[in-house]
């Protein structure tokens, strides 16, 4: 017979990882590490909700506005996320162009998604497929941070390039935006708690 | 009840024996599969030596240049300070900031903090703020992207190989082997034996 520690009025401590008894007033603390404990992630489903508003929002001016303007002596251009993907493909770079693509593009764009899902799943308190779910989050929380990847290799360009007389690259304004997008989806994916997946089990039992 | 043998998933809350000593390796969780612990192998020792190699090639890799470009007899270097600086000065102060917490401080916080709660507990001294520091390790494990940073720069190799002589600097190889040995201190370090060698419970 398996049950959650929440059932059985105990609770784990999120720094230390000692099980102890769930106090009745809130903001009571570990007794090994004195942590304050609390049951769950407080706010967990509205904190999730408004960052990926946020993330949402940010996103359509992270893909359509211009990351990175260059300008030389044989003229001048600005570059997506997109077109900086297809400048790869098209210099026979595939390999780096799929990996860009993905960290980019597909992965912001993945995780969105799937956390909205679960969110919604746990806020109408779906009961199937919970395993499935559990993988998912561990999923989209391991790979949130590889969507960095752009504003790195813009940041290291930014710099090489901007002191040559020949050429200069600046930062464009999605910069900004899709570093707010990788903040916010990566802070949506932290306050999410997995563990709600698993009470609606237990509420309706 | 000794609560100390009880287990309760961080990902699902289901409360599980602790297999008695000695433990396995690595436990998974029954229901859904979440790790609940893994043991290193050399233990607090090696996790301290290798968080100490990794605070020396951090050291290294912001003291030195990342790449190097080589257009028309014209050489220019980027640091990764220098890369932060450049966006400051383009008016993206919060993306320089942000360049700089994921690549370097965050790494930075995470190796320092555990330098801290490591050294004192060898002669058995619990480090002041334990707890507190203890959860800086956790947030800033999840916020450091050293290797994502390390893609960044081959990237960039590759995009301006095809304008210019790029060099990769010595700083990208103690990145490059900073990301390996993060690797080894995740895979060493087990937070339940510093737990236990704290405060037996």
């Amino acid at each position: 017979m398996s049950r959650a520690a929440a059932e059985l009025g105990l609770l784990a401590c999120g720094t230390c990882g000692l099980v102890s008894r769930a106090p009745a007033a809130a903001g009571a603390a570990c007794p090994r590490c004195r942590t304050r404990l609390a049951l769950r992630k407080p706010g967990s489903l509205a904190r999730c909700w408004a960052y990926l508003v946020a993330a949402v929002a940010l996103y359509v001016p992270a893909n359509t506005l211009p990351i990175m303007y260059t300008s030389s002596l044989f003229g001048s251009s600005e570059d997506t996320i997109l077109s900086g993907v297809l400048f790869l493909w098209d210099s026979g770079s595939w390999y780096l162009a799929l990996i860009v693509f993905l960290a980019s593009i597909v992965v912001p764009l993945a995780k969105i998604i799937a956390l909205a899902a679960l969110a919604a799943s746990v806020q109408l308190g779906w009961r199937g497929h919970r395993a499935e779910r559990a993988r998912l989050y561990r999923l989209i929380e391991s790979i949130g941070r590889w969507s960095m990847l752009d504003i790195f290799v813009v940041a290291l360009l930014v710099a090489l390039v901007q002191l040559t007389a020949l050429a200069a690259v600046r930062a464009g304004p999605a910069a900004l935006a899709f570093g707010a997008v990788v903040v916010l989806t990566m802070a949506a994916a932290q306050s999410f708690d997995p563990r709600l997946i698993w009470d609606a089990e237990q509420r309706a039992a | 009840m000794n609560r100390a043998q009880f287990l309760a998933c961080p990902e699902c809350d289901l409360l599980q024996h602790d297999a008695p000593s000695p433990r396995p390796r690595k436990a998974l969780c029954a229901r859904c599969g979440a790790v609940l612990y893994e043991r290193g192998d050399g233990g607090l020792e090696r996790t301290l030596a290798l968080t100490v190699t990794a605070l020396v090639l951090l050291a290294l890799a912001n003291a030195f240049p990342i790449l190097t470009l080589e257009l028309q007899d014209e050489r220019t270097s980027a640091t990764l300070a220098g890369a932060a600086a450049a966006l400051w000065s383009q008016d993206m102060p919060l993306v320089a900031i942000l360049v700089l917490f994921m690549a370097v401080l965050m790494p930075l916080a995470e190796l320092a903090a555990l330098a801290y709660l490591l050294l004192p507990l060898r002669r058995g001294i619990r480090a002041a703020g334990f707890a507190a520091v203890f959860r800086v390790v956790q947030f800033a494990s999840r916020w450091g992207a050293v290797e994502v940073f390390v893609l960044g720069a081959l990237v960039s190799l590759v995009k301006l190989g095809h304008v210019a002589d790029v060099e990769p600097g010595i700083a990208l190889l103690c990145y490059g082997a900073l990301m390996l040995v993060m690797a080894a201190i995740e895979a060493s370090f087990d937070p339940r034996e510093l737990w236990a060698r704290v405060a037996p419970a």
